[in-house]
């Protein structure tokens, strides 16, 4: 199982990991709000995620963290 | 070389920062200086240092902040119109607290000017030409030979305190040839620069430089340590020459050429009667008021009298110091032009007279 | 078995980022740390900060850093560099700080072959000071000093950096990337590595100018502002190797 972690705290929920994810499985979630005021990005299912890390890649701040299963490619 | 050489002023300033272990030089050309940076690109490479000609005044400075940061001994050197260019980089230095030594050989302005010696950035210097609330050690040298020395203490005062010290010395100093002679080793006093960027090379937490405090009680913290280093240095680092000022009618103050030209008028002014004193401030900051003040509140003096290559700038400091003791009159000239010994013999004539 | 393929990098101090959501200067910045801690030269790196939104970057990366007046990056950078030659040093700069008031101090840190890296961050705009027109600006668009649209006729033309430093003989490599979309940041990252193997290698002047979004002066949203790029800064400012193409690094 592929998965991630999105640093609630941290995040701005500039949306530009649910914009790249090609599972599409990430969103800004509407009814959290954490300490800064913006609404933290979460995902809807984690079964499907694929360990790509598009997300980490494009976060601005270092939010997400992510484990592959298998490994690296 | 031989201990004892026959040297142009601009070539000693070299010399002695070499001398003082400074290892970088960053310059660019401006007449009455530009000899320094030449005596720099032939003598650097000669001990592994580095002189870079530099884009600009401005880049020359900004090398210098680089340069002091890394924790290297470092000087760059110009005239007037140079060192407004530079004004910013002295607010930055003064803001991180690098050492950095700066020699303005002064010219005549404003604007472009002339190129003959003048005085005329003494405020510039002492009361800052950079924004903000900070002090540079100023240094006036009198001769070739205490261009030499003071430019060695200048790298040892700015270590000392981390703060920029500037040798103001005039476009006739610059050029005349005197005899200097030299010591057979500097003194170089190690200092802690444990704070300068040199790369953590895993050894320790990484190190910034920056001048910038968004924070309002922290900029005001960083201003009250500026100003409490100012205070130690104004304690210990005054330095002055008083000549034959016990019991004098008449209190010359003068610094750089001029005092030159008023310690032959002292002779001429003892020939016919009339006893003259000079208090000659070398640092013009921390400025000896003390020395003036004393030397001015003798039941003797009648007056003093300032001789500038300006239109009145050291003379308002004198006027702080005798505190409204004394009057204290005023001769100068501009454009590059100097003094003649007549001149102020006159004026101490007018003045023991009256 | 599922094993970590993504963390944060030590390169970067984790100090929360002050930067606009969605702005990609936080990007470069971890592009520019993740480089450093890879090629293992961190502790033998001091960067420059500049004056605009990254002022204060000597925050952000966990190495030694001088922050330099307006423009002066790259002057105090070649001090910095010439007093421990064997150092990696770096500018960081955004469009103000190098195309308008630091024009004269990176022309001749280049044309010298300075052995520095500059990472210049191109978003069309002034950002911190809220807004104004850049030298880089493109036509047409609007800006706070701009209001109309920036015009030839009243503001002139925008200004290619990095074809221009390419003429000097000091640059040894040029390119210019962006990051507005993965692959584009592991292009970037690319370049990044290159350009400290070239500073390794003692080579030269090494730039890599990196289009980025400044969302909030552009009035777009953060996902718009990447899309932005495309649509309208590339066809100004084209991605591609303009010196160097021809060096090898390895890894």
């Amino acid at each position: 199982m592929s998965r991630i972690e999105i640093d609630q705290d941290r995040c701005k929920g500039c949306g530009l990991c649910v914009h790249v994810c090609p599972r599409k499985i990430i969103v800004l979630q509407q009814d959290k709000l954490n300490a800064r005021g913006f609404h933290p990005a979460g995902v809807t299912d984690m079964s499907r995620c694929i360990g790509c890390a598009f997300c980490a890649t494009i976060c601005p701040d270092s939010c997400i963290e992510v484990w592959r299963e298998g490994g690296k490619a | 070389m031989s201990n004892r050489v026959l040297m142009k002023g601009n070539e000693a300033i070299a010399e002695a920062a070499i001398r003082a272990g400074c290892r970088h030089y960053f310059g660019y050309p401006i007449t009455p200086q530009t000899e320094i940076m030449h005596y720099m690109a032939l003598r650097m490479p000669e001990v592994n240092g580095v002189m870079v000609q530099a884009e600009s005044e401005v880049a020359a400075i900004n090398m210098v902040y680089g340069a002091a940061a890394a924790g290297a001994r470092v000087m760059t050197t110009s005239s007037s119109p140079g060192i407004s260019l530079k004004q910013e980089g002295f607010s930055y230095i003064a803001g991180a607290e690098l050492p950095a030594v700066v020699v303005n050989i002064v010219r005549a302005g404003p604007g472009l000017g002339g190129i003959l010696p003048a005085q005329g950035d003494y405020f510039q210097a002492t009361k800052g030409g950079g924004h903000g609330d900070y002090r540079n050690v100023v240094l006036a040298p009198a001769s070739v030979q205490e261009l030499y020395e003071l430019t060695v203490e200048a790298f040892n005062i700015a270590d000392r305190y981390r703060v920029l010290t500037m040798i103001l010395g005039d476009g006739t100093l610059g050029q005349m040839m005197e005899p200097v002679l030299f010591r057979d080793e500097e003194p170089v006093e190690s200092f802690d620069k444990s704070w300068a960027t040199t790369g953590t090379q895993g050894r320790r937490e990484h190190n910034t430089i920056q001048s910038i405090y968004i924070e309002p009680d922290a900029l005001e913290r960083l201003n009250s340590n500026l100003q409490a280093k100012y205070r130690r240095i104004a304690e210990r680092e005054v330095r002055v020459e008083t000549v034959n000022c016990d019991g004098a009618e008449i209190i010359l103050t003068a610094f750089g050429t001029c005092s030159r030209i008023c310690k032959n008028v002292i002779r001429q002014a003892a020939e016919i009667g009339i006893k003259v004193g000079l208090v000659r401030p070398i640092t013009l900051w921390p400025f000896p008021d003390q020395a003036i003040a004393a030397a001015a509140g003798q039941p003797s003096v009648k007056a003093l009298l300032d001789i500038e290559l300006n239109a009145g700038q050291m003379v308002e400091d004198v006027r702080l110091a005798v505190n409204g003791t004394r009057p204290v009159h005023f001769h100068g000239r501009t454009g590059g032009n100097l003094p003649t010994q007549q001149e102020i013999l006159d004026k101490i004539q007018v003045l023991a007279r009256s | 078995m599922e094993e970590k393929i993504f963390s944060r990098t030590r390169g970067l101090t984790g100090k929360p980022f002050h930067y606009c959501p969605g702005c990609t200067h936080g990007i470069i910045h971890r592009l520019i740390a993740e480089t450093l801690s890879e090629m293992d030269i961190l502790d033998v790196t001091i960067g420059v900060s500049p004056v605009g939104c990254t002022y204060n970057n000597y925050e952000y990366f966990a190495c030694d850093m001088v922050q330099a007046a307006h423009g002066r990056a790259p002057a105090v950078a070649t001090g910095i560099k010439r007093v421990h030659p064997d150092s990696m040093v770096f500018t960081y700069q955004g469009d103000g700080d190098l195309a308008a008031i630091g024009t004269a101090e990176i022309v001749h840190a280049a044309a010298r072959g300075e052995k520095i890296c500059t990472f210049f961050v191109n978003n069309a705009v002034y950002g911190m000071t809220s807004g104004q027109m850049a030298p880089t600006t493109l036509l047409g668009q609007k800006t706070t000093t701009s209001p109309l649209g920036r015009s030839a006729a009243v503001q002139g033309y925008p200004i290619n950096v990095s074809e221009m430093l390419a003429t000097l003989q000091g640059a040894v490599y040029i390119e210019r990337v962006a990051v507005n979309s993965v692959r584009n940041i592991n292009r970037a990252k690319q370049a990044i590595r290159k350009a400290f193997k070239v500073q390794q290698a003692n080579l030269g002047f090494a730039m890599v100018e990196i289009l980025s979004t400044c969302p909030t002066n552009w009035g777009k949203d953060p996902v718009s502002a990447l899309k932005w790029i495309d649509e309208a800064m590339v066809k100004q400012y084209p991605l591609g190797v303009f010196r160097g193409q021809e060096i090898e690094v390895g890894d």
